[in-house]
């Protein structure tokens, strides 16, 4: 989470790529990746300008959060004609406003049973998340008295800590004040916890802040959130309150949800480049992975390692991992070795491991399930992000897992408990993964007309479903699939596709401007969309939507909601993945072109393999999830609808 | 993590005579003062691995392996000594115990192995590809095949000595061909099949197998069942599962493919999803229907695991080696012996005793008891406990057993002398095995010969 430790009082933060700062107007290169095109977004709630491009992701299980950032959603202009999609979506999820699809085709006939489909899937979800959409949904849509709720607020701010300046830029100014109010109170006192609980603090009277600019915008917009807004926002108050007053009452009520927190907030990422904490971190390690010696500047808070060894070195340590399940420390192999690529696979690799994990499992004596066993799933789960950083995907997979574990019944007995986990598993690869699958192929195949030219680049196995499918239901179209080195992931899809039969082109990334002419659809997979709408994706996705874009080519994105994430991230640098150099130092079998060989760990050499990269919004005409498909118009509003609905 | 490790500690090879006896079976002949035995049990419990099964040949060494271990290892490791008869071979040994085995794979590794590979290694490539079978192999010892080092020096015309021969895929992964013993001789025969799924092939004649291998448990006791002829694992076995890697006869349960497959249409997504975002193997898309439908062929997969140079790793199977490796482990590959060397690069233990002008230089072992007269030199040899060596001694190149008792004005060079053996006045020999108890008379002069007692 670097945005989020961009924000916290941690003085050795490497600030990496666009950054904000308290100064209220953002630099002009945040503009530029805010998804909606500058000229367009006059009434929508997010190009007001204290709406910092970095921004932080409020808690999840603040439910006020999240119905501030609906209530706001819907306060874009057109918002009186789609409201009554948005409970619709809740209820009956899959359908969509054919309007608002950006091809403006009819419903397929098959789209009732897709809904039927989804909305046992959500059935499932509705469950966990019941409460924050009935919060959302149940306000009256009538005109409300925003500005009241809005001084009363304003008042209580000033009331209690009068350096909040209020209004616009209030975020930054917020922020400031509250980082020296903490160095005070860090002097004081140090103790962890408490350090903790002033980050957490802080971090409220941000989200505070931001609310607090959003807020008149959202009024102006006409559809006024009303007591929900208000109740929420006073709770939100309290902590950011208790930060000032520097606590005496502060070890009284609001500790427990605190705790609950840090509980759900991941941990801030690791920065390489931090000198101490990977040492300590290596301390920890499972197994030892030399640093790879020249490493791009820009890139070096990402780990990157010597590529060869470390699979050598974990080999040998394999029987001498006691407290490592087989099951788990082959999916680490097989995700160090490469073995095993692609989001949805390494998900499910992952998931079907704990699966065996939970099987063999039973509880020591002295300790009880729950907590055992969540630990033990931590501790799996640094092992594989050792072997290879984790996807969201797999992130929102594990969230999930351990809120499985943390919401189980005391009084199951072991193996219903087991039995239970396993089942949830179960149920997520089939209803998350699979049926989301099988739900957006169908979407997409009405996108699929006779005589189109799909062009899709790598190897994404949902678009590949959706090649397959349309081609069965008698579909005339043409496939060019487009691939780049080094891992050339296009020629297995391109294999399996010419097995069944699909007229394909194949060609690298190179040529993708020439032959973006004759292409008439783009479908692109996703390692995951993150809540700004922004698609972090495979490298080289971005190029090939910008080509498309600039041809005027629909270019539409098959992403499972399971990867949707509450993360904003405005490039692909402060989080991406650093793949082994030697893999595009080298060319395979052609050994005269080689001379880049053996030459990795020269002085005034770096190789920069990037993994993923992330497009724009602006780029993609629309998203296909299991719950609908997203338009340009109102990916907006969507991204936050998704992204909460998914972390739940 | 699921292994279990079977240690075959062979029996008295034939080999090996002189050297081995019915009181020193081959896996209790010293190396360094240690009994080879020790090398392989060692490495097992670095690696964390606390339980295993000893196979020996013969009851009588088998009492003799058991009491070594149990007063070695009395609270270290928890090992079952089981005993086969003789000449059973190693996969008559392992069908001997197949009702031991229990866990989903066997390691199964030699007790003459002296090597410090890591096991783990092996193991875990296995588990990697959930392989049938994992050999490991290391590269051939420089010493090559030849019984007497000596002799191949001189004879240049001679081919190099062939331990197998190795076929890779490219990623040196798989093991697609191996030829072993006679085959060796004939033309090498390779499955057109194989070549053809696979595109390219690495043929190795530098390569040995190290007679460590992972194996699929439920396959193994498949195979050892349905082939009762097999007498070996790395002739008969091994070469088998390879062979018939792409046309499978063995129903490996728990396979990933087939069942998992049919059993609902969720399952089968996500193991297409699985299949088609790892990079498959030869045997994967071999097994594929024309169209790439489901698989209709069976198929499993024979891995190699190839040690790489910096290790070291040599088998005790001739007398050769034998010598080899008592060189290596107190010279190259010291950090095998567990020993601290001296500042001299060389071991003698504190209670050994030395005459004046006695000189005992690098790489040479002095155990613990020992007696040497005046004017003796010792050159890159191990001399064991409790012997009484006279003035006037030369010893080089040499293995020196326990409580052996050498006369004044010997000289021995590339000899070995087994226990309690004693060589009088001015004996002379060189490329000599002295057996068990041997009294060489004085005066004689031997040169490549086998001195041993008759047996009774």
């Amino acid at each position: 989470m670097d945005a989020r430790r961009v924000s916290q009082v941690v003085p050795k933060v490497r600030q990496v790529g666009f950054v904000t700062h308290s100064d209220p107007n953002p630099p002009p290169q945040a503009s530029r990746t805010q998804s909606v095109p500058i000229e367009s977004n006059s009434g929508t709630p997010y190009d007001s300008p204290d709406f910092s491009p970095v921004m932080i992701p409020p808690p999840r299980h603040h439910s006020e959060n999240l119905s501030h950032l609906r209530s706001a959603a819907v306060a874009v202009p057109e918002s009186s004609s789609r409201r009554p999609m948005w409970d619709d979506r809740v209820a009956v999820v899959g359908s969509y406003n054919p309007g608002n699809s950006l091809l403006g085709q009819p419903v397929s006939p098959n789209s009732s049973e897709v809904n039927s489909e989804a909305s046992t899937t959500l059935g499932w979800f509705g469950r966990n998340s019941s409460g924050k959409f009935s919060a959302g949904s149940s306000f009256p849509g009538g005109g409300f008295d925003l500005t009241t709720v809005k001084m009363e607020n304003f008042t209580q701010l000033e009331g209690k800590k009068p350096e909040a300046v209020p209004g616009k830029g209030g975020g930054g100014g917020v922020e400031v004040n509250n980082r020296e109010s903490s160095s005070n109170t860090l002097k004081a006192k140090t103790t962890k916890a408490e350090r903790r609980e002033t980050q957490e603090a802080q971090r409220a009277a941000k989200a505070a802040g931001k609310a607090q600019g959003n807020k008149p915008v959202a009024a102006a917009g006409g559809a006024g959130p009303s007591n929900i807004l208000r109740q929420p926002s006073q709770n939100r108050d309290d902590p950011a309150v208790g930060s000032t007053i520097a606590g005496s009452d502060r070890r009284g009520g609001d500790r427990p949800p605190e705790r609950e927190r840090k509980k759900d907030v991941p941990p801030p990422r690791m920065q390489f480049d931090d000198q101490g904490r990977v040492n300590k971190s290596k301390k920890r390690a499972v197994f030892n992975q030399p640093e790879a010696k020249n490493r791009v500047e820009l890139f070096r808070h990402l780990p990157q390692y010597e590529h060869g060894s470390q699979l050598t070195d974990l080999e040998s340590k394999f029987l001498e991992l006691d407290s490592m399940h087989p099951a788990v420390y082959k999916v680490g192999v097989q995700y160090l070795a490469g073995d095993v690529t692609g989001g949805n696979a390494r998900c499910i690799a992952m998931l079907r491991a704990f699966q065996e994990v939970i099987n063999d499992y039973s509880t020591p004596p002295g300790k009880t399930l729950v907590r055992d066993l969540t630990a033990k799933i931590s501790s799996y789960v640094s092992f594989l992000i050792e072997c290879r950083p984790l996807s969201m995907s797999m992130g929102n997979a594990i969230r999930f897992q351990k809120s499985r574990i943390a919401k189980l019944p005391l009084t199951l007995s072991e193996t219903e408990a087991k039995a239970a986990l396993c089942n949830d598993i179960d149920r997520f690869i089939n209803e998350k993964i699979i049926l989301a699958d099988k739900v957006i192929v169908r979407h997409a195949a009405t996108k699929v007309r006779d005589g189109d030219v799909l062009l899709t680049y790598g190897s994404s196995c949902v678009v590949e479903m959706i090649l397959l499918y349309a081609h069965e239901l008698g579909k005339q179209f043409r496939v060019v699939v487009v691939d780049s080195r080094p891992k050339h992931e296009g020629q297995a899809l391109l294999r399996r596709l010419l097995a069944k039969g699909l007229s394909c082109t194949y060609t690298h990334i190179n040529a993708v401007s020439y032959i973006m002419h004759e292409v008439t659809r783009v479908f692109l997979g996703a390692s995951s969309v993150l809540s700004n709408g922004t698609t972090y994706s495979r490298v080289g996705t971005a190029c090939v939507a910008m080509v498309a874009h600039a041809f005027r080519v629909p270019v539409l994105i098959c992403c499972e909601a399971y990867k949707f994430h509450e993360r904003v991230q405005l490039d692909s640098i402060c989080s991406n993945e650093l793949g082994d150099s030697n893999d595009i130092a080298r060319v395979p079998g052609r050994p005269d072109v080689n001379s880049m060989d053996n030459r990795t760990n020269e002085k005034n050499l770096q190789f920069l393999n990037l993994m993923y990269d992330a497009t724009p919004s602006e780029y993609v005409s629309m998203i296909i999830t299991d719950y609908g498909m997203v338009s340009h118009i109102d990916k907006k509003c969507s991204f936050f609808f998704l992204a909460f609905l998914v972390v739940c | 993590m699921d292994f279990q490790v079977v240690v075959l500690a062979g029996g008295t090879s034939k080999k090996l005579v002189p050297l081995v006896s019915k009181e020193v079976p081959k896996a209790l002949l010293p190396v360094a003062n240690r009994p080879v035995l020790s090398y392989v049990l060692e490495q097992l419990e670095l690696s964390n691995i606390k339980d295993l099964i000893v196979v020996v040949e013969g009851a009588d060494a088998a009492l003799c392996v058991g009491g070594w271990i149990s007063a070695a290892y009395v609270d270290r490791l928890h090992v079952e000594v089981a005993t086969v008869p003789e000449d059973v071979g190693t996969a008559g040994a392992l069908r001997a115990i197949a009702h031991h085995l229990t866990a989903k794979d066997v390691l199964v590794v030699s007790g003459d192995l002296v090597s410090d590979v890591p096991p783990g290694a092996v193991t875990a490539a296995h588990r990697r590809h959930d392989a049938v079978v994992t050999a490991m192999i290391c590269s051939v010892p420089v010493s090559g095949l030849s019984e007497a080092g000596s002799s191949g020096a001189k004879d240049k015309t001679k081919k190099p000595g062939r331990y197998n021969i190795i076929g890779m895929d490219p990623t040196k992964q798989f093991l697609l061909h191996i030829a072993t013993g006679a085959e060796l001789e004939k033309d090498t025969r390779i499955r057109k099949s194989i070549l053809r799924a696979v595109g390219q092939m690495d043929i190795r004649a530098d390569l040995m197998d190290a007679h460590m291998y992972a194996f699929n448990r439920s396959v193994l006791q498949e195979v050892l069942d349905q082939k009762d002829k097999f007498q070996s694992l790395k002739q008969d076995v091994l070469p088998y599962l390879v062979r018939s890697q792409l046309k499978s006869e063995i129903l490996i349960n728990g396979a990933p493919q087939g069942q998992q497959a049919k059993e609902n249409g969720n399952d089968k997504v996500s193991y297409r999803i699985l299949a088609n975002a790892s990079t498959p193997s030869f045997h994967e898309l071999y097994a594929l229907g024309p169209n790439g439908s489901a698989p209709v062929r069976r198929t499993h997969k024979c891995c190699v695991y190839i040690a790489s140079n910096s290790k070291y790793c040599v088998r005790l199977n001739s007398i050769q080696a034998f010598m080899d490796i008592n060189r290596d482990v107190i010279g190259e590959a010291n950090h095998l012996s567990g020993y601290n060397f001296s500042a001299q690069n060389n071991i003698i233990h504190p209670s050994a005793e030395l005459g004046s002008k006695t000189t005992v230089g690098p790489h040479c072992m002095l155990g613990e008891g020992s007696q040497m007269g005046d004017k003796c030199s010792v050159k890159r040899s191990v001399i064991g406990r409790h012997c009484r060596i006279g003035s006037n001694v030369k010893v080089v190149n040499s293995v020196v057993m326990n409580h052996v008792t050498i006369g004044d004005g010997c000289s021995i060079q590339g000899s070995v002398i087994c226990s309690n053996a004693q060589l009088q006045e001015r004996v002379a020999l060189k490329d000599c095995q002295v057996g068990l108890g041997y009294v060489v008379s004085a005066g004689c002069e031997y040169k490549g010969e086998s001195l041993a007692r008759k047996e009774k």
